[in-house]
């Protein structure tokens, strides 16, 4: 269950009782497959989703006990855009304003900055779904954004969107990190996290498995490179031809899948093939990982991100 | 500093105004288009073929203005919160704003109590114009009609956000089907309550059919000379009908609000 404290000015939120620090000004990244529970954890602390126990806190505020302060403090870009349609951009981001209580004088040049900022500036009086994906999503930043949050929460903003929209997204949240503000992004895209974010929590069904900075957690990968193989059938009896063999820091099997860490490839491919052999499988592909968040991952979790 | 509940409910207010009033002429279209036509067969055509008695007509009016106003309100609130909540999402961006969440769902009430008496207001002209001059209709209660458009837009609007939070997106063929379809046969819409004493099982069952109150009301206060329930019976049931859909219909909001 997701729950969180806040002593202070620190941002704290936590995942099944293991708390997290977030500092003022830290992007800060929670990375786990689909189902880890990324989302009811941004759900409970955006006041979307009542935590069924333990208390989760925003900027020192309790969200089960006092939402409205904590919404008033906070920006949210979704998942998926979900503008107002029936208003065009720059109507999304007034009204929007008009919703924390900001006047249209204010609320007005604001919203046009922020278009500009975002590589909207001429696409403000179009109708949103005249807009690609790209443009809603950046719209859906400068929403989140209009009302001057302390905090930013991002729940996977770049699925859906192409490689070059997705490059483009990285700026924007990068000058608003530059900018001092506080980001709490999801993602499955490892990269994504190695990327963008000064620390992650590494999570999968609802656990923390890992808390560190992308470079700390890069060098906790386990013992080096990992070697996927997928056998012509089932990959068990390998692992046992495998058992005992030196230089192999890890294996398991799943299925045809066999998974092998090893601290020098060129040593480990031709046991591998061997123990194969003598198993009577033969590999149909073999995939060499260098060690990465992705390794890290996969020993974490016993599975991939995607 | 959190803002007044008071200014987003304005802000709430203008968002809605900006947009009802440009989609206003296909609201109007698809929510008396039923009444107006069933206005034209039952008021001008049966009574010119000389099926149905002249005054019938004024027995029809008030009623034709309850369906309009009761049915306006209700789509005005369930549609679209069938669409928010179940696909486009679009209500989430209110969802964020720093009220508390019934401020949100209150705003759409009231927005679409006003959407319903503005349809009934569409309807007397043309339904009066159909009809010819009509035996019994009485405007010198103007105040009383407003009061009871009100109340009766209010009950069917409340009916609404419960409709539209509690069912599921590909449930709304069904409400209509189901519930809607049903409720303005026997709402005495079409026949006054008190005529219903010919089938005595039918004029009990009805009761609990809140539109009857509604058109009743309309009758009490557009043709008091003809037949119709004690307006104080009305006015009682259609606040106890509201509260009763404003408490089951916030609770269900909430729950959709909040996860």
């Amino acid at each position: 269950m997701p729950a969180s404290v806040a002593p202070g000015n620190r941002e704290i939120l936590a995942i099944d009782g293991l708390d997290l620090e977030v500092p003022p000004g830290e992007f800060f990244g929670l990375l786990g497959p689909n189902g880890a529970g990324k989302t009811t954890t941004i759900g409970v602390l955006t006041t979307r989703v009542r935590p069924t126990s333990g208390s989760a806190s925003v900027a020192g505020i309790d969200v089960s006990a006092d939402p409205v302060s904590v919404k008033q403090r906070i920006g949210v870009v979704p998942q998926r855009p979900n503008p107002d349609r029936q208003l065009t951009a720059i109507q999304n981001l007034i009204f929007h304003a008009a919703y924390f209580g900001i006047p249209r004088a204010t609320s007005t040049p604001r919203a046009q900055a922020l278009l500009d900022q975002l590589g909207l500036g001429d696409r403000g009086e179009s109708k949103v779904d005249q807009l690609s994906g790209g443009q809603q999503q950046r719209l859906m930043i400068a929403r989140a954004l209009i009302h001057e949050p302390e905090i930013l929460f991002l729940d996977e903003p770049t699925v859906g969107l192409d490689p070059q929209a997705r490059l483009s997204l990285w700026d924007v949240l990068r000058s608003l990190h530059d900018q001092g503000r506080t980001i709490i992004m999801t993602t499955h895209y490892m990269e994504e996290a190695d990327q963008l974010c000064d620390r992650l929590a590494i999570v999968d069904h609802g656990k923390l498995l890992a808390l560190d900075t992308p470079e700390g957690l890069r060098a906790r990968a386990p013992g080096g490179t990992l070697i996927e193989v997928t056998m012509d059938g089932d990959a068990a009896p390998v692992l046992t031809a495998l058992q005992g063999l030196p230089n192999l820091s890890r294996v398991s099997a799943k299925g045809k899948e066999l998974q092998v860490y090893a601290e020098r490839v060129a040593e480990a491919i031709p046991a591998v093939l061997r123990a194969a052999e003598q198993a009577g499988r033969a590999p149909t592909d073999i995939r060499i990982v260098p060690p990465s968040l992705e390794t890290l991952f996969v020993s974490l979790t016993g599975r991939k991100l995607d | 500093m959190n803002p007044s509940p008071w200014k987003v409910f304005g802000a709430l207010v203008r968002r809605d105004v900006h947009v009802v009033s440009r989609e206003l002429p296909f609201f109007l279209l698809r929510t008396t288009l039923q009444p107006i036509m069933f206005t034209i067969v039952f008021g001008y055509l049966l009574p010119k073929m000389g099926f149905v008695q002249r005054g019938y007509t004024g027995a029809l009016l008030p009623g034709v203005l309850g369906v309009s106003l009761a049915f306006a309100s209700v789509q005005a609130v369930a549609l679209p919160m069938v669409a928010d909540f179940g696909w486009t999402k679009e209500i989430e961006d209110r969802l964020l704003a720093p009220v508390p969440t019934w401020v949100i769902a209150l705003e759409k009430v009231l927005a679409g109590t006003v959407q319903g008496m503005i349809a009934a207001l569409f309807v007397l002209p043309v339904a009066r114009l159909i009809m010819g001059p009509i035996a019994g209709l009485d405007f010198a209660h103007f105040g009383l009609v407003i009061v009871m458009t009100l109340l009766g837009a209010f009950s069917f609007s409340a009916f609404g956000l419960l409709l539209g939070t509690g069912i599921k997106g590909e449930q709304i063929g069904l409400m209509f089907g189901l519930i809607v379809a049903p409720m303005i046969f026997f709402g005495c819409a079409y026949y006054p309550w008190k005529a219903l004493a010919a089938a005595p099982v039918v004029q009990v069952l009805v009761l609990v059919n809140p539109l009857v109150y509604v058109s009743e009301g309309m009758r009490g206060v557009l043709t008091p000379g003809l037949p119709h329930m004690g307006l104080p019976v009305v006015a009682g049931a259609l606040v106890l009908i509201s509260a009763i859909f404003m408490v089951l219909g916030l609770r269900t909001f909430d729950k959709r609000a909040v996860s």
